[in-house]
């Protein structure tokens, strides 16, 4: 099957302007903007089934019908902060297929009545935001942005902003933040940003995989959409691929293909042929999977991920095998959420530092039991508590890991 | 009033404003929810999560929109989650658990977070005593940590702020309140965090470190011992401390405050100020107070304090009796009755000047207010209607500020005013050079100096500006003495008398004119009939001078000489000065921490201070001395009761009627609610037990008829061409007598310097930070020079009280 | 020299992206401008930066404080970042830090005897399917390095030995 959103892929220099012309390129855009009203747009895209690609699966039409319409202007904001650790697909739309991706953002633009939209990019990827802005350019020569588009009323003007190093800054309201050139902390929702948002003022927030979507879901209707993936998940989803496996790397495929597809069919399987022991579906926010037949043959979509213990998330699927202890693995995550937690709420700032030293005790042979028990403790203490998700993500592998895979534990620890 | 709605928590019933913050209806009903980050004053953030309690709201049915109902009773949905009571408003039928096991979890969970960093160092810890952080672990701690003490961070835990303020970095809970209150309250967004995680920390890079008038105030609302004052560090323990209610007497604005003492050994075993403390009072200052407020209190316990009375003998003052220095002055103030002159500042309290001014009324003399700026007679007529709160102002209300810089002169109006601009007040300033306000204000009115009244006048022609002034629900106007002598600032006040008149901005609450005053009593002196001299030196020369809390000598040249060759000379202040080094007779008073009293404030609102420490050697109060002289001349006045002053006061003057001492000490409830039991939710402000005093009615809302003259179209003192005008501007931290002694603040003080344009000092080959010879009216000095494009040219800036006598404005020399 | 002196027309292509009402937004980018030559954001341009935008400081410096590809002092002309993160230590990100520390003869956090790189630690690049990986943070900006070996990365480090001004 040809690729959807990794065009790319099948069709070499879709990056150039002609190329991506010559590929239907546009005429979506064009499309809703001289032929549909706004709130057309959305309901196609509602009707799809689409759902947000950044983590949470919220239906996209939905939220964009939630614009506050008394306040002006609005904005939409693409984020494009790619940070969690196992996600890498967004980098390589941007890089490879990026006028579909703009021609998203447009049309998102328009549906929402957004003069303005922002992308806002990790730091690292300034030469991916260099080339957004040449292409930018390019559309803006061509008359796909700018005033008064296809001789209507709508204008458009899109620029990129970078991060700087900061994860917390992928939540969208910590994203808005960063962006008013502050530091990236959350903000306490409700008011969400459909309503107060990028300068307080009404804005849409969605994954640039979401966005990219949008054109194809315009030019082939939401039917055509809808056929792919399942009734809960429609249409395809990149998964990004890492860990023990053969063939890490992103793979664009319908809702409801299982584990064993993934990691066997297309990642080639494991590297020396050992068995899968776990895996996170999610980076390194999931819960952890104890992997079984069964669970190598679940569907990966959002419902049936969730009856495994975890969630699909941003479907950044690391895989884990029998030779890694899930120790060594919460020391990992552990470690991440603690130099990532924004430090705004007590919970997250307290609790990760205070994981970081039990892991670390535990991992250096010097903890007990009682460590152990501690450890699965202040992760539940943190639970429920904290200001925003970040908080929450650090505890999911150390809940899941300890109850799931005691044994691990048992070795890890000197009694 | 907004709309009420109704909640339960913990199964009592409240009716609060809707909007408010379930923590802020808890507290209406005697609730107390913990809370860290939350402070009734701040926007609330939600990021300390102590607050956590179990909210429930009316369940609604999808389809139809209604409420369901259960045996009657609406269906509570509760949220499977805790959450921030802080964060989230009342609605209509919510219900609230706080004591809940599962709140009391969310609870105890947070304690034991923030312990986990917290270095426990109560023993050492100025905070220990009135410490949130204390009182919420004991309260809703877990008793007991599970963190072993060695995974400690550590952290420097004396860090200079700037020279006022320190800091703790163990000790911070990362709430942000300090932080926050600079930006959204002060508006100088000087303090921040650095790094993120478990290592943020607080940082101020400003020059000068920490650079904000305000920064005390952090210290109070901080929740543990991480900011303490340089001033208190180390002092004393909160629990050894008694406190008193105080009025601070530094600006016109006239802050409530406590003053904490305590009996030391290091003091010689005497009762002495440990530091001031901001006492609420919502329509003043609400819970804060500027640092000259609270620190500059040292003077009162300076070493040159008077101590028993002196009378010159062989050239030399020598100690003598109460009676033999009474009874000089008496013999010389009857022998030379005609030329008899009062000459007093508003440092005094109402009951002082009361009694001199009916000194010099019955004596036959005359009282002089020691100021140069005028326009106190108009105030009384237009003055702020009774009732007024500028903390209620906001959208649709103006509010004009006009040749002064608040910032500098009265801090906590400044406060008050940004807030107000910050709801949504048309703030405008008309000012002729750049200030701290400007930022705030949606017009800024920039003239020359001189064009003052013209200002105002045109002001009141059509414009956009006038307009909105004009249209305005509620306006005030703050004008001072910028730039300005007596005769210009009087002129001034009329202008905008008359504006306020013209636009019907008299008479009511929220509306009329307040006098930017250099002194706390200002205003109260021209209440009882004290005016200013313009010819002061004139007034002075050969005469027989009574001078009360006043220093001519050190502040004037010119009237030094005046002094010199006055007949006699009677001199009563707390403080040895210039002028009691030349007066005949020298009278110790009693500073305002050892006595009591009443100050009116530039919105005319009475209000008491009370004895607080005790006076110091033979001193007595100014009233009291003022009596005794009195009697020695033959008049009889009220001089052992200040009460009784005070009460003779109010039946001789109108303004006062129906006031009494008990009237003024009454209290009534305020939001927040703040208190020693509280300290956690308003901070270690003091809540008010001991008065919030009255605000006189102006003439305008008595509905007397109210007439101001038309300001004569003076010729304006403008620069003429080649001619350089010094212009007396005002300076918060300056060389005057109740600064000085507070070392302290020798920093921010700083030298004398003087400001030009950029193109003035071109023309003198000038630059910023050049020294330069200034002269002008028998004064030379060497001064720093300044630079600001703001102000027009041909003119410099000379700044009160720093050493440069200047009253007015006057043609100078600079080299 | 001061930011609006070198790079003029940089910063007022960087502040027309704002509203001008809200041209803190601007800080971010400017910082970047400001990192460029030496790597790190000094004092004066901080100052700077918070006089462009009307902002204090003390703000500025929280940003640089918050965000960890700001520095506010000096390193090695390269900072190489080793992601040590969940995927990639998966596959060898951790032995190939020790690896590459130990040819270099310094541990992570440390700097080249030479001055050239300070090789350090650090959370996802978004480059999971090609770990080893890191990124070199230096006068050119930050570059990518992807399924990186030890004898590569020894070979690079001598390339940018030989990079000039
Ligand atoms: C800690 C944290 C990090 C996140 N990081 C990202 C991210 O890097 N990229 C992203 O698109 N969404 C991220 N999200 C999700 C966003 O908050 C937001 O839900 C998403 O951008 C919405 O877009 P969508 O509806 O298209 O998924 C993150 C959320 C949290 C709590
Ligand atoms: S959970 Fe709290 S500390 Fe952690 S990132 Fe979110 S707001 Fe910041
Ligand atoms: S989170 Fe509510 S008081 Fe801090």
């Amino acid at each position: 099957m040809s690729h959807i959103l990794l065009r790319h892929r099948d069709i070499p220099d879709l990056h150039k302007m002609a190329v991506y012309k010559k590929n239907g390129g546009f005429v979506a855009f064009k499309n809703a903007v001289t032929k549909m009203k706004p709130n057309e747009v959305t309901d196609v895209v509602k009707n799809s089934g689409l759902r947000g690609r950044g983590g949470a699966g919220f239906p996209t039409g939905m939220k964009w019908s939630f614009i506050d319409n008394k306040g002006w202007p609005h904005y939409v904001v693409a984020n494009a902060d790619e940070s969690e650790p196992g996600t890498f697909k967004d980098r390589e739309i941007m890089e490879n297929n990026p006028l579909q991706f703009l021609e998203g953002l447009a049309i998102s633009s328009y549906a929402v009545g957004a003069a303005v939209a922002y992308i806002y990019l990790r730091g690292e990827s300034w030469q991916v935001a260099a080339l957004l802005d040449e292409k930018i350019a390019e559309m803006e020569e061509a008359g796909y942005l700018g005033e008064n588009l296809f001789g209507n009323d709508y204008s458009l003007k899109i620029h990129t902003h970078l991060g700087a190093g900061a994860y917390i800054c992928g939540e969208e309201t910590a994203l808005l933040e960063s962006l008013e050139g502050r530091r990236g902390q959350p903000r306490v929702r409700p008011p969400f940003p459909p309503s107060v948002g990028l300068y307080g003022k009404p804005t849409i927030i969605n994954n640039v995989e979401t966005f990219t979507n949008v054109p194809m879901i315009m030019a082939n209707g939401a039917d055509w959409y809808k056929r792919m993936g399942t009734a809960d998940s429609t249409g395809v989803k990149i998964f990004s691929l890492s860990g023990r496996v053969r063939k890490p790397g992103n793979y664009e495929l319908p809702f409801g293909t299982t584990f064993r597809q993934l990691i066997y069919e297309h990642g080639g399987g494991i590297l020396d042929g050992r068995p899968v022991k776990a895996i996170m579906p999610a980076g390194a926010s999931s819960s952890l999977i104890v992997v079984d037949d069964k669970v190598l043959d679940t569907p990966m979509d959002y419902a049936s991920v969730r009856t495994l213990g975890s969630e699909l998330g941003s479907a950044s699927v690391i895989v884990i095998d029998d030779t890694v202890s899930v120790a060594w693995i919460i020391n990992k995550t552990v470690h991440f959420f603690k130099h990532e937690s924004c430090g705004k709420c007590t919970p997250c700032r307290e609790g990760t530092y205070w994981m970081q030293n039990i892991t670390k005790r535990i991992r250096s042979g010097e903890g007990t039991e009682d460590d152990v028990d501690l450890l699965l403790n202040v992760a539940k203490q943190m639970q429920g508590k904290c200001l925003c998700a970040l908080g929450e993500f650090s505890t999911m592998a150390v809940v899941t890991g300890i109850e799931r895979f005691p044994q691990d534990f048992k070795k890890a620890v000197k009694v | 009033m907004s709309k009420l709605v109704t909640l339960t928590i913990d199964g009592k019933q409240a009716v609060v404003p809707e909007g408010m913050t379930v923590v802020d209806a808890a507290k209406s009903v005697g609730i107390d929810i913990p809370v860290f980050c939350h402070h009734p004053k701040l926007e609330p953030v939600g990021m300390c999560r102590m607050c956590l309690v179990e909210i429930g709201r009316p369940m609604l049915d999808r389809a139809t929109g209604q409420v369901v109902m259960d045996n009657g009773l609406p269906k509570i949905q509760f949220m499977p989650k805790l959450e921030a009571a802080c964060t989230n408003r009342v609605s209509e039928g919510m219900v609230v658990m706080t004591i809940s096991d599962k709140a009391k979890e969310g609870q105890r969970g947070t304690i034991e977070f923030l312990l986990t960093s917290h270095p426990l160092d109560c023993p050492v810890c100025d905070k220990g005593g009135e410490c949130p952080l204390q009182n919420l672990t004991m309260a809703f701690g877990p008793g007991r940590s599970r963190f072993i003490y060695d995974e400690k961070n550590h952290l420097e835990k004396q860090v200079p702020l700037g020279e006022l303020i320190w800091l703790d970095r163990e000790r911070c809970i990362q709430c942000a309140r300090c932080i926050r209150f600079q930006d959204e309250v002060a508006g100088e967004a000087v303090l921040g965090f650095d790094e993120r995680g478990r290592n943020t920390q607080i940082v101020s890079l400003s020059t000068p470190g920490f650079d904000s008038v305000f920064s005390g105030n952090t210290t109070d609302i901080c929740p543990v011992g991480a900011l303490t004052t340089a001033d208190f560090r180390f002092g004393a323990r909160p629990w050894e401390l008694k406190a008193q209610a105080s009025i601070c007497t530094q600006c016109p604005v006239g802050c409530n405050t406590t003053i904490n003492t305590r009996r030391e050994a290091r003091s010689a075993g005497e009762i002495v100020v440990k530091r001031v403390m901001p006492r609420q009072n919502e329509e003043v200052n609400e819970i804060w107070l500027c640092d000259k407020g609270r620190f500059a209190y040292h003077f009162t316990e300076s070493k040159k304090r008077l101590t028993r009375p002196l009378v010159r003998k062989d050239e030399k003052l020598a100690r003598a009796s109460w009676s033999t220095a009474v009874n000089l002055a008496a013999e010389n103030f009857v022998k030379f009755k005609k030329d008899f002159v009062v000459l007093a500042s508003g440092r005094l309290a109402n009951e002082d000047l009361f009694n001199l001014k009916s000194l010099a009324d019955t004596a036959g003399g005359r009282a002089i207010l020691y100021s140069d700026m005028g326009g106190g007679d108009i105030t009384s007529l237009v003055g702020v209607g009774q009732g007024t709160n500028i903390g209620t102002m906001g959208r649709g209300d103006a509010i004009l500020v006009v040749a002064s810089d608040l910032y500098q002169e009265a801090p906590i109006w400044w406060l008050r005013v940004k807030q107000a601009a910050d709801r949504g007040a048309t703030l405008i300033v008309a000012n002729p050079r750049e200030t701290k306000l400007d930022k705030f204000a949606k017009y800024v009115i920039r003239y020359a100096y001189g064009d003052e009244v013209k200002t105002i006048n045109d002001f009141g022609r059509k414009t956009k500006i006038s307009d909105e002034f004009a249209k305005a629900k509620n306006a005030i106007v703050f004008y001072g003495n910028e730039g300005l002598g007596f005769h210009g600032s009087s002129g001034l006040a009329s202008a905008c008398g008359i504006l306020l008149k013209e636009t019907g901005h008299i008479g009511k609450p929220n509306n009329g004119l307040v006098g930017v005053w250099q002194r706390v009593n200002d205003q109260g002196a021209w209440e009882v009939g004290f005016h200013p001299e313009p010819d002061l030196e004139k007034a002075l020369k050969g005469k027989v001078v009574y001078i009360v809390g006043s220093d001519p000598v050190g502040d004037d040249p010119a009237l030094a000489k005046a002094l010199r060759g006055a007949k006699f000379v009677a001199v009563q202040d707390i403080l040895e000065t210039a002028t009691t080094e030349i007066a005949d007779v020298v009278f110790p008073a009693q500073a305002y921490t050892e006595r009591e009293g009443t100050f009116t404030s530039g919105e005319r609102r009475v209000q008491r201070f009370y004895a607080v420490v005790p006076a110091k050697g033979d001193s007595k109060p100014d009233f009291s001395i003022t009596a005794q002289i009195a009697k020695g001349m033959g008049v009889i006045l009220e001089g052992s009761s200040v009460s009784v002053v005070f009460d003779i006061l109010v039946n001789s003057l109108d303004a006062f009627a129906d006031l009494s001492y008990e009237k003024l000490a009454m209290v009534h409830g305020q939001f927040p609610i703040v208190g020693r039991g509280d300290l956690y939710y308003g901070g270690t402000t003091y809540q008010n037990t001991q008065g919030l005093g009255i605000q006189l009615v102006p003439s305008a809302q008595t509905g007397a008829a109210v007439h101001i003259s038309k300001v004569r179209k003076e010729a304006a003192l403008r620069p003429k061409e080649n001619e350089l005008l010094a212009v007396p501007v005002n300076k918060l931290y300056d060389r005057g007598v109740t600064v000085n002694p507070t070392q302290l603040l020798d920093q921010r003080v700083g030298e004398a310097a003087i400001t030009l344009h950029p193109l003035t000092a071109g023309e003198l080959g000038l630059e910023a930070g050049a020294r330069a010879k200034i002269k002008f009216d028998g004064v030379s000095a060497e001064v720093t020079v300044k630079i600001d494009d703001s102000i027009s040219t041909g003119v410099t800036l000379v700044p009160r009280s720093m050493g440069l006598t200047i009253r007015e404005p006057v043609v100078a020399k600079v080299k | 020299m001061s930011l609006v002196k070198k790079h003029p027309k940089e910063v007022k292509q960087i502040l027309s992206k704002y509203p001008p009402e809200h041209k803190r937004s601007a800080v971010m980018p400017l910082l970047y401008l400001a990192q460029r030559g030496e790597g790190f954001v000094n004092k004066a341009a901080m100052q700077e930066i918070a006089q462009i935008l009307e902002i204090t400081e003390t703000e500025v410096a929280s940003i640089v404080g918050f965000y960890t590809l700001y520095h506010d002092e000096k390193a090695g002309k390269y900072r190489m970042q080793v992601c040590t993160d969940l995927p990639c230590a998966l596959r060898g990100a951790d032995e190939f830090l020790q690896n590459l520390c130990g040819n270099l003869g310094i541990k992570v956090g440390e700097t080249t005897a030479d001055g050239l790189v300070t090789l350090e630690a650090v959370t996802c690049l978004a480059g999971c399917d090609k770990a080893p990986v890191f990124q070199t943070q230096g006068p050119d900006g930050i570059k990518y390095h992807e399924n990186m070996t030890v004898d590569k990365t020894l070979e690079l480090i001598e390339a940018l030995k030989e990079v000039k001004e």
